[in-house]
C-alpha cells in the first residue's frame, strides 16, 4: 500500500476517524492491509463460485428442464428434467417452515418476553444452541429412529408391517430442526433490540403482555422475524443429508398410496440438492450438465432469499 | 386549521398578563440561621406558566409509608405523599434518588422488575392499588416516558390501540374517530396531524412524538397522569408546548412529573417534592420549596449546591 512509504515528518495534526493513514502506526497499517487482503480474498472466492455457477448454469439450463420429470437414462438428452426435485424443494421448504416458523416464533417470544422460570429458559437456550451446532446428518439418523416406529407408520410407506420411515413428513420434521435455531435467534434478537420503555409504554396504558407482544413488539420486530424465516428457508433448501436419508432421494416422487396429495407426502422424492449430488460427476447418475443446471437454479433461489433478507432488514424501524 | 376548534390546551397560553409573577415583596425571606449562605435560586422571580392556583384540589392518590427496594438496595425509603387533581406535583432530586421508582410504583410498573420489593401502600381514591387489577389500574394511572416512544403504527392507531380491548382490532376506525380526535386535541397535537392520521407515528418530530405519547396516555381517560422527565429529550420549543399542556391538564387529571430541570419544576409545578437518597426530604408548594426551603439539603439542592 502507498501508505507504507515513509513520509516526511508532518506537523502534529488532530487525529480523527477520517485522518489519512499516513499518520498511522506500523502495526495498524499492517493490520489494515491484512484485513483488506483477507476481505478481498473471500470476496474473490465467493465471486468465483457464483460466477462459475452462473456461467455453467446459463449454458445448460433449458426451459424444458423445469417441466420435465427426471427419467433414468444414460445420456443427458434422455434423462429428462428436474421438475420433481424442484417441486420437492418447494414442498419440503413449505412443510418444514410450517412446523419451524410458529414453533420458532413462539420460543423466541417466550425467551425474550417471559423467560419464566429462568432455569427452563436457560435450558431452552442451550438446547437451541445445541441444535444450531449439530450436523444435519445427526438429525437425519435420529429421524430414521423416530419415523420407523410403528406408531408413526401413517407418515410413511409401510410394507408388511415394516415402516420405511422415509417420507416428506419425516424429512420436513427433521429439516424444521435446522431452521428452528435461526428463527428463534432472530426473533429473540429483534425483540430484545426494542427498548424497554416501549414495552412499558404499552403496559402503562393497561395492556397485557400478550397484547403488547402482538400489537407492538412483533410488528416492531418484523424485519428480524422475516430475516430469521428467510435464513431458515435458505438452510432448509440447502440441506442434503436429511433428504438423502429421510426422503430417499428417489428420482421421481414415489407415492406411498394412490391418495392424491397425502400419498405423495407419505412417499419418497428428492430435492434440487440431492439431484445435484447424484448428477455430479462423482454421483450415481453422473450427468454434470443436469447438475450444473439444477445447481444454478438452487443458487438463484438462495440469492433471491438473501436479497429478500436484506430488503427486510433495511425496512426496520428504530427508536432512538 | 380553521376547520377545527382550538384544542383545550390553548386555553392557558403564557401571556404577560396571565402569567403569575412572584413579586419580590411576596417572596418569603430566607431567614434560616446557619443556612450556609445558600440563597434562593435566581429563577424564583421568573414568570411561571401557571395562571393562578387551581380552583379545586382533590385528593386522588395517597402514598403511605412507601418503601421500595431492588434486592437489598433501598430505592424509596418510607415516603408519604398526597397526589391531588388540580395540581401539578413535581418530584425533584439528584440522579438515583428514587423519584422515578416512586413514580413507577404509582401504576405498579415497578412490579415488572423482578428484584423489586415493596412495603407500605398506595391508595387511589381510597382503594389500595395492590388490590386492583394491574391492567385496570394502569388505565386509571397512565404514564409518559422520558424517550418519545410511539408504537410502530399510524398516529391514529397509536391512540386507538389504547382505546381498544387488549390486542383486539375492534372497534373499527369509524367508531373511534371521535375519541381519538379528542385525545389528540387534549394533547395539542390534533391540528398538526389532522391532515393525515394514517401517517406513521415514528416519522413525526420528537416533540410531536412526545405529545402523541401524552395523547395516548390521555386516551384511556386516566385519573392520574405520570410523566417521567417528558421533556429531557426535546428542544426548548417542544418543551414549552408540553409544559403549557401539562399545566392545562392538571384540572382534568392529577399530574405527577419527575424532572431534573429545576426551572421546569418551578415553571409548572404547584407542589414540589424533593427526594434525596430515597427519602422524601421536603414537600410543599413550589414557592415554599424553592423560595424558603425548610431543610438545609433542599436549600443546597435548589440553589445548585449539589446534584
Amino acid at each position: 500500500m502507498s501508505a507504507a512509504t515513509p513520509t516526511a515528518p508532518v506537523a502534529p495534526r488532530r487525529r480523527c476517524a477520517r485522518d489519512s493513514s499516513a499518520s498511522w502506526r506500523w502495526s495498524d497499517r499492517v493490520g489494515l492491509a491484512f484485513a483488506w487482503a483477507l476481505g478481498l480474498l473471500f470476496l474473490a472466492v465467493t465471486a468465483a463460485i457464483v460466477l462459475y455457477m452462473l456461467a455453467q448454469g446459463i449454458r445448460y439450463v433449458r426451459p424444458e428442464l423445469f417441466v420435465t420429470h427426471p427419467a433414468a437414462g444414460v445420456s443427458e438428452r434422455a434423462s429428462g428434467g428436474f421438475l420433481d426435485p424442484l417441486l420437492g424443494t418447494v414442498i419440503v421448504a413449505l412443510m418444514a417452515m410450517a412446523i419451524a416458523f410458529p414453533l420458532g416464533l413462539g420460543i423466541g417470544v417466550w425467551l425474550s418476553e417471559y423467560g419464566n422460570p429462568s432455569w427452563l429458559a436457560r435450558l431452552t437456550e442451550s438446547t437451541i444452541e445445541m441444535l444450531a451446532g449439530s450436523p444435519s446428518i445427526v438429525f437425519a439418523l435420529f429421524g430414521t429412529l423416530i419415523f420407523e416406529q410403528g406408531a408413526l407408520a401413517f407418515l410413511s410407506r409401510t410394507n408388511d408391517g415394516v415402516v420405511y420411515g422415509r417420507s416428506f413428513f419425516a424429512a420436513a420434521a427433521m429439516l424444521s430442526l435446522i431452521a428452528l435455531p435461526l428463527i428463534v435467534a432472530n426473533v429473540r434478537e429483534g425483540l430484545q433490540a426494542i427498548p424497554g420503555h416501549v414495552r412499558e409504554a404499552s403496559y402503562a396504558v393497561g395492556k397485557t403482555r400478550i397484547a403488547t407482544t402482538r400489537r407492538v413488539l412483533l410488528p416492531a420486530a418484523r424485519p428480524s422475524v422475516v430475516t430469521g424465516a428467510m435464513l431458515g428457508v435458505g438452510r432448509i433448501i440447502g440441506d442434503t443429508a436429511i433428504i438423502v436419508v429421510l426422503l430417499g432421494a428417489t428420482l421421481r416422487f414415489n407415492g406411498a398410496s394412490s391418495v392424491p396429495l397425502l400419498g405423495t407426502l407419505r412417499g419418497t422424492g428428492s430435492t434440487l440438492t440431492t439431484f445435484v449430488y447424484e448428477n455430479a460427476p462423482t454421483g450415481e447418475i453422473d450427468q454434470p450438465e443436469k447438475a450444473f443446471a439444477a445447481g444454478f437454479v438452487l443458487l438463484l433461489m438462495v440469492l433471491a432469499l438473501n436479497v429478500a433478507v436484506d430488503v427486510a432488514a433495511r425496512r426496520g424501524r428504530r427508536w432512538r | 386549521m380553521s376547520h377545527t376548534s382550538p384544542p383545550p390546551v390553548r386555553r392557558l397560553p403564557l401571556r404577560g398578563a396571565e402569567a403569575q409573577v412572584v413579586e419580590p415583596a411576596e417572596q418569603p425571606t430566607l431567614a434560616m440561621p446557619g443556612a450556609g449562605g445558600a440563597a434562593a435560586p435566581r429563577f424564583v422571580s421568573a414568570p411561571r406558566r401557571r395562571a393562578g392556583t387551581a380552583m379545586l384540589a382533590l385528593d386522588r392518590m395517597q402514598v403511605e409509608r412507601l418503601s421500595i427496594a431492588y434486592g437489598s438496595k433501598l430505592a424509596v425509603d418510607d415516603v408519604s405523599l398526597p397526589i391531588r387533581q388540580g395540581e401539578v406535583l413535581a418530584l425533584i432530586g439528584p440522579s438515583g434518588c428514587g423519584k422515578t421508582t416512586l413514580l413507577r410504583s404509582l401504576n405498579r410498573l415497578t412490579e415488572l422488575t423482578k428484584t423489586a420489593s415493596m412495603k407500605g401502600r398506595i391508595l387511589l381514591d381510597g382503594e389500595d392499588i395492590a388490590t386492583l387489577e394491574p391492567t385496570a389500574l394502569r388505565r386509571r394511572v397512565t404514564m409518559v416516558f422520558q424517550q418519545p416512544n410511539p408504537f410502530p403504527m399510524s398516529v391514529f392507531d397509536n391512540v386507538a390501540y389504547v382505546l381498544r380491548e387488549q390486542a383486539s382490532r375492534r372497534p373499527r376506525k369509524a367508531a373511534l374517530q371521535g375519541a381519538v380526535r379528542s385525545a389528540l386535541e387534549r394533547a395539542g397535537l390534533y391540528g398538526e396531524v389532522a391532515a393525515d392520521l394514517s401517517h406513521p407515528a415514528l416519522r413525526l418530530s420528537g416533540g410531536q412524538q412526545q405529545r402523541l405519547c401524552i395523547a395516548r396516555a390521555l386516551a384511556a381517560d386516566p385519573e392520574v397522569l405520570l410523566l417521567d422527565e417528558p421533556c429531557s429529550a426535546l428542544d426548548p420549543q417542544s418543551t414549552q408546548v408540553i409544559e403549557q399542556l401539562i399545566v392545562a391538564l392538571r384540572e382534568q387529571v392529577a399530574v405527577v412529573i419527575v424532572t431534573h430541570n429545576l426551572q421546569q419544576a418551578y415553571r409548572i409545578a404547584d407542589r414540589v417534592a424533593f427526594m434525596y437518597l430515597g427519602e422524601l426530604v421536603e414537600h410543599g408548594p413550589a414557592e415554599q420549596v424553592f423560595g424558603a426551603p425548610r431543610e438545609a439539603r433542599t436549600r443546597e439542592y435548589v440553589s445548585g449546591g449539589f446534584g
